[in-house]
């Protein structure tokens, strides 16, 4: 804490907990409540149940979070390893020194472009830009699991792509060039040394992709079939014929399996950091 | 594997900035070389153009018989050593030390004895299990060297290897440095230095360099004792440099004359007399000179006297004075003729 004295700690949590408190946690207390609530005509709810949950863990909605995690982790599977893969090469083609052309660093700062573009064009946009793309031979994805898959994928490698780009900025070029000293060539020194110390960020990556995807809505909306609902969408079509309750438990339990997640691969990072 | 390291006329640019400028060097094999200068004089980018980081804009370099310009870094063949060690932090010790051998896929069952080989060389026998992290300096600078030995290098590229190191220790390696090239008699040694101590010690020959460019080359005596440039006898062992004019016969300092041997420098032209703070003494003898005391520093087992004559300050070394002279008091300072050198002012720039 860099506030020293006691009045001034006093002043900076009593702010904290009045401003920021109910900004960021009370949304989210409200719908835990309202997944427990039976009723809800006063200030507060009442009629405490149960019951939304087990709905919400049953049939068609464990269905849903079962499609919603698998699309979670396909989509940042790909993405990790697309926007690993570009990040690496933008990082080759715009290092400075020797043998470097003014074309091969534009090029790199083209890719830079071309992975922001996912997160400036609209989602829904991405969607129906997906919708569009392969509706028509050559690929026909219309209608499958696959699409919504892909959408996703694209939607959050452009986050994989800067958040492995800003590590690989921050490596230390002595690692590889004493790598390559020993004899190691390049795709030895990609495998052993620059993804090993990579591996912290790579973690921190996936999970940011998988809890994207976890909650993606507009761009599913456009591409989903029906054997392939995730769970926002049923949140959002409980919500939408008035079932404010369900759709409250469903998303806590959306919210819950995303935390789970998350955790059990902040873990992960945390044996994988050296320093 | 015995193999030198040449180069040829090799000249380095980033963009219009040449950071080396035309370096033609021998590197005998077994030989330790000394690339001595100040930041920025392109000693760091002469030996990454041996390491194959920086290509050269023209000129060749040469390890051994084989022309390796065009070579990428993990074909020339070499070991390397830098000053922030650049030990693989997610590697244990061993797996540090043995990383070059796997890479170069040497047979397995020879991967153990290697390393542990090369850990006993450099006294790490004991730390195998360690990470990198629960190692001191000092101790990672000795992995360091173990994993670049390990793969039996012809040639060691050492830059600023001890300079991350607090003084003791740094003697302390300087002492080993010099005990491993003595067991390792056929590996020629690159050696980056901005430390005119480490070069002399351990270098069999040093070169200069400065400003992109090589001025002087020679053995440390060489270059201690009869520097070529003023730039050598300034920044190997900090010489006085004072402006003398050169007559028939005779050199004269601010209407002093003083004997000196003037060697190639022609008459009437001026020069540069070059000697050696701890060649300088106080009081009457040959070649005295009159001046005034600007300056006493007290460094323990001697004194540097700063001594203003004729507007030129002498540095003089003394053993420590009981009564150092007062500022501003007036003192003779003199020097042996045999100590002195001459240089032609041609030669002050390199």
């Amino acid at each position: 804490m860099l506030v020293h004295s006691r009045k001034g700690k006093w002043a900076t949590w009593t702010v904290f907990f009045v401003l920021f408190l109910p900004l960021f946690a009370l949304p989210l207390l409200v719908i835990v409540a309202a997944s427990f609530a039976g009723h809800w005509s006063g200030a507060l709810p009442s009629d405490f149940t149960a019951e939304h949950y087990s709905a919400a863990t049953r049939g068609e909605s464990l269905q849903a979070l079962t499609t919603s995690l698998l699309t979670a982790l396909g989509a940042s599977l790909i993405a990790l390893a697309a926007g690993t893969w570009a990040a690496l090469a933008a990082a080759a083609l715009k290092r400075r020194g020797d043998g470097t052309s003014r074309l091969s660093r534009g090029c790199g700062r083209l890719l830079d472009a071309l992975f922001i573009m996912p997160v400036a064009v609209p989602s829904v946009v991405v969607g129906l830009a997906v919708l569009v793309a392969f509706s028509k031979p050559p690929v026909i994805l219309n209608g499958t699991s696959t699409i919504v898959v892909l959408a996703h994928a694209i939607l959050v490698t452009a986050f994989a792509y800067q958040s492995v780009s800003a590590a690989i900025l921050r490596l230390d070029p002595a690692y590889e060039q004493a790598a390559a000293s020993l004899g190691a060539r390049p795709a030895y020194v990609l495998w052993r040394v620059k993804l090993p110390l990579l591996l912290p960020s790579l973690t921190a990556a996936a999970g940011l992709c998988f809890a994207l995807s976890m909650g993606e809505l507009s761009a599913t909306m456009m591409l989903y079939p029906p054997d392939w609902t995730p769970l926002p969408v049923r949140i959002y079509a409980a919500t939408d014929r008035g079932a404010t309750f369900t759709g409250a438990a469903l998303a806590v339990v959306l919210m819950a399996a995303t935390l789970l997640v998350l955790f059990a691969v902040s873990r992960i990072r945390t044996r994988a950091s050296y320093r | 594997m015995s193999s030198g390291i040449r180069f040829d006329s090799v000249s380095v640019a980033y963009g219009r900035n040449v950071v080396l400028d035309g370096l033609d060097l021998t590197v005998e094999p077994g030989e330790v070389m000394a690339l001595l200068g100040p930041s920025g004089s392109g000693k760091t980018t002469a030996l990454r153009a041996v390491a194959g980081f920086v290509r050269p804009v023209s000129g060749r370099v040469f390890i051994g018989d084989r022309d390796v310009t065009a070579l990428p870094p993990h074909r020339r063949g070499i070991g390397m050593v830098v000053q922030q060690y650049a030990l693989f932090p997610h590697l244990r010790v061993e797996e540090n030390v043995a990383f070059g051998l796997k890479a170069q896929k040497a047979p397995r069952a020879e991967i153990p004895g290697r390393v542990a080989d090369a850990l006993e060389m450099t006294g790490m026998g004991g730390y195998a299990k360690r990470y990198p992290r629960e190692l001191s300096g000092g101790q990672q600078q000795r992995v360091a060297i173990a994993r670049a030995l390990a793969i039996r290098p012809g040639v060691l590229l050492l830059d600023e290897p001890l300079s991350a190191l607090d003084a003791q220790l740094r003697s302390g390696m300087l002492a080993e440095l010099a005990r491993l090239h003595r067991e390792l008699p056929d590996v020629s040694i690159l050696y980056v230095t901005h430390d005119q101590v480490e070069a002399l010690t351990l270098a069999d020959r040093i070169a200069v360099m400065d400003r992109a460019r090589l001025r002087d080359c020679g053995t440390p005596q060489e270059l201690y004792r009869a520097p070529r440039t003023a730039f050598t006898a300034s920044f190997v062992g900090n010489a006085n440099l004072l402006p003398v004019s050169v007559g028939v016969g005779s050199v004269s300092l601010g209407g002093a004359e003083v004997k000196v041997d003037t060697g190639e420098v022609a008459a009437g032209v001026g020069a540069t007399l070059c000697v050696r703070p701890h060649l300088v003494g106080l009081g009457d003898g040959p070649n005295s000179l009159e001046g005034t005391v600007t300056e006493v520093q007290w460094r323990g087992a001697t004194h540097r006297v700063y001594v203003d004559v004729a507007g030129h300050s002498v540095k003089a070394d003394v053993r420590e004075l009981r009564e150092p002279p007062a500022l501003g008091s007036g003192v003779t300072v003199h020097f042996a003729p045999e100590d002195a050198v001459l240089l032609a002012a041609g030669v002050t720039d390199g």
